[in-house]
């Protein structure tokens, strides 16, 4: 695809956390490498999936690549503007294209405060909108997230998990962002609940033009709300493809084992299907395996997976993956 | 607007605002179910009428002025409280002792608050070297025990202040000096709950989503993290009050405090310990505004602390 397509485009961007040791002259004793040098783009009005297992480095990837974390290493590149150059006030001020979902509707709404302040914070903060605009803008808001606009004034604990997690999407939509960050949105809500969150994420996709990038674990959510998926294995992204590539054809072996964990809906075929069981924990990210990360669980690994990293490169059709066996 | 099931189970109908009670209402319904909070507001409100209303009936000459000759009289009808050891009124040295300790208690409490808060929210939020220099200093603080550190600084600054003329009546430079005293050298442990509160709090998601809106840190100081650290900061105010009214007794006992012969209740207290059996109106007087003052706060405190939280039941 073109440049002008891409609105967010990710280089080599590394997350390192140091660990450090002693009380007043704290010296650095190691890293916990949580993102350790990922590449991709993510093309306008799509939905980028991310997947992986718990502790890979999914939700740092996705605060670093909005800021909230300074990156240790690497650029974020948003619609022509390099974040990572960014500082202060320009940083704030850019704030308001890009926003973020979050994974916990409980813990990501300040108790003290009411619907309304919660939802014009960025009004406030951007100065959009003041007195009874303000009041309109977020009326509109709550309307656009389906919830009664006669709500305004109550506090979040009046709410259930599926409506305070609109309201944190109504929050995240008042500055009109152009991307958003969706970190596990879905995950701590009831099934029943899912569905009607990811049905309004799309159909606000579809009103308001908006780019998601889309951090879930649950493969069959991803499947039906994604364009394109990047799965992640301690810290690097391991394959990235369109959707239905990636599901029908998976090449990385960590990809298919787990797609092969997702349960298929037929009986029949769920009683042929063959799982492949993954080995062992994920190895610490302090102090990762040589070579390629995953030879350590790798049922198909060979002599050269423990000694060479294998490159990140484009098998075709925008089909990336990095695996020696390809 | 689509209808949710969850909107109708809350039996909601039309688009109109509702007239909804505002956080500030909420708040004083919450209160108002405190009953002993609402008592002690009223008696607070009872003791603030006390030494200020008081004062219309008698001026403050006549509580200064002394009477050798009526000494360590017991209540009469002359003198409804009784006389002290230099045959002043205590009736009307109770009322305007009770201003000045009423006084030094809230402003005291005032720069302990700020300073608490200010040290406490700077080191906790910013973290690292910051937090680890401000932290040895509250520390280094703390260690100095807090009576030599009072007598030090009331020392240091004895007369170094002049009286001051305010709303037509004299306060003593002393009052001044008692106010500083006792708020630089309390505001330690306060400092210590708000570090540690915002340590939490900032860690929360609501704050990693504040910032990315873009809110700046003062803003995320003042309105996201600080309203959801009141509750501490009211319980530690309100103690501290009452132990400001002590600490200035105490000290006023060294005959370091605010000087005669302006009165509070405090060091009316000093000369009544010779009194404790033969004259206990010397102490029960002023002994007992002190207990009523300190009880009345902690309650409001209390009911304050219950009534800002809002998830206890709103209705």
């Amino acid at each position: 695809m073109s440049d002008d397509q891409v609105l967010v485009r990710v280089q080599g961007l590394k997350k390192h956390f140091p660990i450090t040791r002693g009380i007043i002259i704290q010296r650095q004793v190691g890293a916990v490498r949580a993102v350790d040098g990922i590449t991709f783009d993510i093309y306008r009005q799509e939905t980028l999936g991310l997947v992986g297992e718990s502790g890979c480095g999914k939700t740092t990837a996705g605060r670093t690549i909005l800021q909230l974390y300074r990156p240790t290493a690497g650029r974020v590149i948003f619609d022509g503007t390099d974040l990572t150059s960014l500082k202060g006030n320009a940083m704030r001020h850019m704030r308001q294209r890009m926003q973020m979902i979050f994974q916990d509707p409980y813990a990501s709404l300040n108790p003290r405060m009411t619907i309304s302040r919660i939802i014009s914070e960025p009004l406030r903060v951007h100065k959009l909108a003041s007195g009874p605009e303000q009041v309109e803008r977020v009326q509109e808001l709550l309307r656009l997230v389906r919830l009664n606009p006669r709500f305004i004034n109550r506090y979040p604990h009046e709410f259930s998990g599926g409506q305070r997690q609109r309201i944190g999407i109504a929050r995240a939509l008042a500055s009109n962002p152009d991307f958003i960050v969706c970190d596990e949105p879905i995950s701590a809500l009831d099934v029943s609940i899912q569905a009607q969150v990811v049905n309004l994420l799309e159909d606000l996709q579809d009103q308001l033009g908006l780019t998601y990038l889309f951090i879930a674990h649950d493969l069959s959510m991803v499947r039906h709300i994604c364009d394109r998926v990047a799965v992640m294995y301690l810290g690097l992204i391991v394959e990235l493809a369109a959707k239905d590539e990636l599901y029908d054809h998976p090449l990385h072996p960590y990809t298919q084992a787990l797609l092969s964990a997702v349960p298929v809906p037929d009986p029949k075929v769920e009683r042929k299907r063959r799982r492949i069981i993954l080995e062992g924990d994920v190895p610490s990210p302090v102090n990762p395996p040589s070579g390629c990360r995953f030879h350590t669980r790798c049922a198909r690994a060979q002599e050269l997976c423990s000694q060479q990293e294998p490159a990140w490169r484009d098998v075709g059709g925008g089909h990336f993956v990095a695996c020696h066996l390809v | 607007m689509e209808t949710t099931g969850e909107s109708l189970a809350l039996g909601v109908s039309g688009e109109a605002e509702p007239p909804p009670l505002s956080p500030r209402q909420l708040i004083w319904r919450r209160f108002r179910r405190h009953k002993m909070a609402v008592a002690g507001i009223f008696m607070l409100i009872f003791l603030i009428l006390y030494s200020v209303v008081g004062a219309l009936f008698v001026s403050e000459s006549y509580a200064n002025y002394t009477d050798t000759t009526k000494r360590l009289q017991p209540p009469s009808a002359e003198h409804p409280f009784g006389t002290d050891t230099v045959g002043r009124d205590i009736l009307a040295r109770t009322i305007y002792g009770g201003q000045i300790s009423l006084l030094i208690g809230l402003f005291a409490v005032l720069v302990e608050t700020v300073v608490g808060v200010l040290i406490g929210a700077i080191a906790g939020y910013y973290g690292g070297a910051i937090d680890s220099i401000l932290m040895r200093f509250t520390e280094a603080m703390f260690n100095i025990p807090q009576l030599f550190l009072l007598l030090v600084m009331a020392k240091f600054f004895a007369g170094k202040i002049p009286t001051i003329q305010l709303l037509g009546r004299t306060f003593s430079g002393s009052v001044i000096v008692i106010i500083l005293i006792l708020g630089l050298t309390s505001w330690m442990y306060l400092a210590r709950i708000v570090r540690a509160d915002f340590l939490s709090l900032k860690e929360r998601e609501f704050i990693l989503a504040a910032r990315t809106i873009g809110t700046s840190n003062l803003e995320i100081i003042v309105q996201h993290i600080l309203p959801n650290s009141m509750a501490p900061i009211i319980v530690s105010a309100t103690l501290g009050v009452a132990s400001a009214i002590l600490s200035e007794a105490y000290i006023s006992f060294l005959g370091l405090g605010v000087q005669p012969p302006t009165a509070t209740w405090g060091n009316m207290l000093d000369g009544a310990y010779n009194y404790i059996d033969s004259a206990p109106w010397l102490w029960i007087f002023p002994g007992t505004l002190i207990v009523l003052t300190v009880l009345a706060i902690n309650f409001v405190g209390d009911g304050l602390r219950d009534a800002l939280d809002p998830r206890t039941l709103a209705a």
